[in-house]
């Protein structure tokens, strides 16, 4: 426990000093994907269901709260919680019939659902086709704070992120959270012992759902936009990627995996589809030697979860 | 002009071939995702990048050594499967004994790695490859034109499926791979290779979807990306056949090609997003797929 709080403590400090040094929009996106991470790693990490479509949450949750806050003027808490909620149903439908296989079948059936999702959207209306919906306004938060300002806009990305963590590591360490990862090390023995097993598989979907959803209203906010990107499947497979990166199944490894994976698309977009072939490899090294990914690793060396 | 439901029957029967050559095309690829998951458990997601890699490899023997279609739909397969088999030797090997998902993983990453190389190289633009020359000219049915290259992918890919499904289900090296895919440690006892046996598979999957591949370039575009979205479909068929069967992925393949075809004449919106909905819903009624039997 001592570790963690130390763990998080720096974080706490990265995230609250960073911004005076770094470019506050990219610490923003930072952990708006770090947020995303933490909540794909929470369905695969500790419910053992690999999720190769957990961009259609981050994408739709885009799309409803850059919506709802441009077309029908809500304001952004408003436009967050929207977002939000529309994640979470759409994690309820899907989650409902992706449950229904494991393993490698739950991996290709959310991926073919996102898939069906991005087609949706390609053709709907109101998400204006390649062009995403453009020009979201911040607006005013609670009706006094306006979001405008960048420092304003920080905290409150600064205050979702840390309130989506601390959610995360509460339901972890709750009963909730060990039942999962009962399911996780073995389900026919979590089932044996009583537990509706499909009902948590379900919980932690729909958990796993909303809070990428937030993460996705709220990135919506920051970029003023919605776009298709956020819905691709390379977008999922990118989440992935983060959280294999930054140890699956630690609590700072996909903050960490965010970190660096947005750094280096970050300083490395010039090079164009390098940036893909260099995630690519970094998939190829971290399954075939890097398994435990870097928390992974540290909290080897320390004898400690993290 | 006849119709038929209010359809032009021109238009219905266009539809229907297309849907059928891209039946020909998810029947190939799920036939050979089927064959590798079953001998190695892992999906196999650079698939879509393999059978890209055998468009370009036809395009490469036609450009630069002046090689034609006959010879790529020999040389592409063996190439690439060789790849293939290399892949196999040095990374998937290690993965056999951990979790399925770390298969899914790798390809995952081989699969962004060579999309990404040759998007680098080649951009996002289609490339053409001509038909060749026997195969060019329609055919009139009396009812449709009927293009002879079409034709021609259909009955090829009807006759790989067919030959595979044969050699795993009829003849003895199929028997000593169907008992391997249940119990390999009892076949390895009885003194077959099974580890050279489950790279030969695997080479034998990929050198299906390069096979594919060669196909492909005379009617599609070769472009890097030409794989990555169809092998998300081609996931959706395999779910909704269920891997148990070699046949069910072949019939799973050609339905469902049909299928979107006549989605595209009747309710041209949701053509794209039909295999998926089909998907969805033989989920809730048949979660094992509609050949697979639910371990």
């Amino acid at each position: 426990m001592r570790h963690e709080r130390i763990a998080f403590g720096v974080m706490l400090a990265v995230f609250a000093l960073a911004p005076l040094v770094v470019y506050p929009v990219f610490l923003m996106k930072v952990m708006c994907f770090a947020l995303f991470a933490c909540a794909f790693n929470l369905l695969i990490g500790y419910g053992g269901l690999l999720s190769f479509g957990h961009a259609m949450f981050l994408g739709t949750a885009g799309y409803a709260a850059a919506y709802s806050a441009k077309v029908w003027g809500f304001p952004p808490e408003l436009a967050i919680l929207f977002g939000t909620l529309c994640a979470a149903l759409l994690g309820a439908v899907t989650g409902l019939l992706a449950i229904r296989r494991q393993g490698i079948y739950f991996a290709m059936i959310t991926l073919a659902l996102a898939q069906m999702i991005y087609f949706y959207y390609l053709q709907a209306p109101f998400t204006g086709g390649e062009d995403g919906i453009q020009a979201v306004p911040r607006g005013r938060l609670f009706g006094f704070i306006d979001l405008g300002n960048i420092w304003a806009m920080y905290a409150t990305v600064f205050a979702v992120f840390f309130g989506g963590f601390l959610l995360i590591y509460r339901v972890i360490h709750s009963p909730f959270g060990q039942v999962l990862k009962s399911i996780r090390e073995n389900e026919a023995r979590a089932v044996s012992l009583g537990y509706d097993t499909t009902r948590y598989k379900l919980l932690a979907f729909i958990l796993s759902a909303t809070l990428a959803g937030l993460a996705g209203a709220t990135k919506a906010l920051v970029f003023q936009l919605a776009s298709l990107t956020d819905v691709h499947w390379s977008m999922s497979g990118e989440v992935v990627l983060m959280t294999l990166l930054g140890g699956l199944g630690t609590i700072f490894g996909p903050v960490v995996g965010a970190l660096v994976v947005i750094s280096m698309e970050n300083y490395l977009s010039q090079l164009g589809a390098w940036v893909t072939v260099t995630e690519g490899v970094i998939f190829v090294l971290c399954v075939l030697t890097f398994r435990r990914g870097v928390i992974g690793e540290i909290a080897r060396l320390i004898r400690r979860p993290l | 002009m006849t119709e038929i439901f209010g359809v032009p029957t021109q238009a219905l029967f266009g539809q229907l071939l297309i849907g059928l050559i891209n039946g020909s095309f998810y029947a190939l690829l799920s036939l050979g995702l089927a064959v590798i998951f079953g001998l190695l458990n892992i999906i196999n997601f650079t698939h879509g990048a393999q059978y890209m890699l055998g468009a370009f490899c036809a395009y490469f023997l036609l450009t630069r050594w002046g090689l034609g279609y006959w010879w790529s739909l020999a040389i592409a397969p063996l190439a690439v499967g060789a790849t293939g088999i290399i892949i196999e030797r040095t990374m998937l090997k290690q993965l056999y004994k951990l979790d399925h998902l770390y298969g899914l993983l790798l390809t995952f990453g081989l699969a962004l790695v060579i999309q990404g190389l040759f998007r680098n190289q080649f951009g996002s633009s289609g490339l053409p490859y001509p038909i060749p020359e026997a195969l060019t000219g329609n055919r009139n049915l009396g009812f449709m034109f009927l293009p002879v290259y079409r034709a021609w992918v259909i009955v090829a890919s009807l006759v790989v499926c067919i030959g595979t499904w044969f050699v795993i289900e009829k003849t003895k090296l199929g028997s000593y791979l169907r008992a391997a895919t249940e119990n390999p440690q009892l076949v390895q006892a009885f003194g077959i290779n099974v580890p050279r046996m489950i790279t030969l598979t695997y080479g034998f999957g990929v050198a299906l979807a390069a096979l594919a591949g060669v196909m492909a370039g005379p009617i599609y575009q070769i472009s890097p990306q030409m794989g990555a979205d169809l092998i998300i479909v081609v996931f959706a068929v395999v779910v909704i056949g269920g891997m148990g069967s070699i046949m069910g992925s072949i019939v799973t393949g050609f339905g469902l090609g049909i299928l979107e075809g006549l989605t595209k004449v009747f309710y041209p919106e949701a053509s794209n997003t039909v295999i998926f909905i089909v998907m969805a819903v033989v989920l809730l009624f048949k979660p094992a797929g509609l050949f697979g039997t639910q371990k």
